[in-house]
């Protein structure tokens, strides 16, 4: 049996009842075959040192909690191999969030700016229960299906360059998830999410370098729903001159 | 206990240094320069149109000099910068326009194809209208 190749791990720590400002620790870890970024950081946490914080949940690339740069990419802790990876691996907090202790950053922005999008059907009139539920057909659901998959990892925000200088910006996921629910054919909120969408903290702060799609771990094209809203937002602003609504 | 959350300083002027060590964001900024080239061949369209409205005698001299090395060389450099700004725009249109055909998507490769046949036809029409 070959025996198993360690690696160093080097994680940017902040412990901010000691530290002024982050910095790198080392550790080596065995690295087994089918070991992931996340096996070694529980390695450390159990074997080494205790003190070290992350944030994880279900180990396999659904609850979104394990979002860090691995050597400069923003990558789900566990869904990233180490066998995939040189003798050094560098682990930092997902960058363009503040840092709450070590690998844990301050999320509440966009929790806020998704809750103000509405990320949820709206209905003007509630349709009553005995009137059965709301059919979709297939079409319909396809439209806007690959942006239900989006798990809120946040590593879109680490990868776009325009949220690194204006942390305004309602950023890649919550706009793709406004863009899910008003694609959806039983909702009616488009009006009231559009409030947001369009100002200038909204879809205009994007320059579509991509980088948000480029980077999803669930294959969801937040780059291609800030596009489109563009383009609704726009047929919006001159149809208010002809007098229009949507 | 208090909170203290440490925030990454973000330099306004180098901040795009940071990413500029991955390619995907190279290729961004070199589309973003492309709208210098054409902006500058856009105000020499506009210098000639002026020109025109001057008389026979300056739109001479101002053609003149669009045949000069410096000028040529530059028309060279705007032209490949238009072609990459237009090839990397038609890549992305299926993400900014997907279309719908029955239960599904159309191909994106087609909705770019589309795109390149419609920007050959009208270079072709300009090109006989010129000709002509």
């Amino acid at each position: 049996m070959s025996e198993t190749r360690t690696i160093k791990i080097e994680i940017l720590r902040y412990r901010p009842e000691i530290d002024s400002s982050p910095v790198l620790q080392s550790y080596r870890v065995p690295c087994p075959q089918e070991w992931v970024v996340l096996d070694a950081l529980d390695y450390i946490k159990n074997n080494i040192d205790s003190s070290l914080s992350y944030r994880w949940s279900c180990h396999m690339a659904v609850c979104g909690s394990c979002g860090v740069m691995v050597n400069g990419e923003p990558m789900l802790a566990c869904k990233t191999f180490l066998r995939e990876m040189g003798d050094t691996v560098r682990v930092e907090p997902l960058l363009n969030f503040p840092i709450e202790r070590d690998l844990v950053v301050v999320i509440d922005d966009f929790l806020e700016n998704l809750k103000s999008l509405k990320p949820y059907i709206i209905r003007k009139t509630e349709k009553p229960v005995e009137e059965g539920t709301h059919l979709q057909t297939h079409a319909q659901l396809k439209r806007f299906k690959q942006y239900t998959l989006c798990i809120n990892c946040l590593l879109c925000y680490a990868a776009c360059p325009q949220y690194a200088l204006n942390t305004n910006f309602i950023g890649p996921s919550a706009l793709a998830l406004a863009h899910r629910y008003n694609l959806d054919s039983r909702d009616e909120g488009y009006a009231m999410r559009q409030e947001i969408v369009a100002s200038p903290e909204g879809v205009w702060e994007c320059s579509f370098v991509g980088a948000c799609s480029e980077v999803c771990p669930k294959h969801v094209d937040p780059a291609s729903a800030v596009q489109q809203m563009k383009i609704t937002s726009t047929k919006d602003y001159f149809l208010r001159f002809l007098g229009g609504k949507r | 206990m208090s909170r203290k959350p440490y925030i990454r300083p973000v330099p306004k002027t180098s901040w795009y240094m940071k990413y500029m060590k991955h390619d995907r964001y190279k290729r961004y900024m070199l589309r973003e320069v492309t709208c210098i080239f054409i902006g500058i061949y856009t105000a020499i369209i506009v210098l000639g149109l002026y020109n025109l409205s001057e008389g026979q005698e300056s739109f001479d001299l101002f053609m003149a000099t669009l045949r000069t090395p410096g000028a040529l060389v530059f028309h060279l450099f705007a032209l490949s910068f238009a072609f990459y700004h237009s090839a990397t725009w038609f890549n992305v249109t299926p993400q900014a326009m997907p279309l719908m055909k029955g239960d599904d998507f159309v191909s994106g490769s087609l909705i770019i194809r589309v795109h390149y046949a419609a920007w050959a036809a009208v270079s072709l029409v300009i090109l006989f209208v010129v000709g002509a």
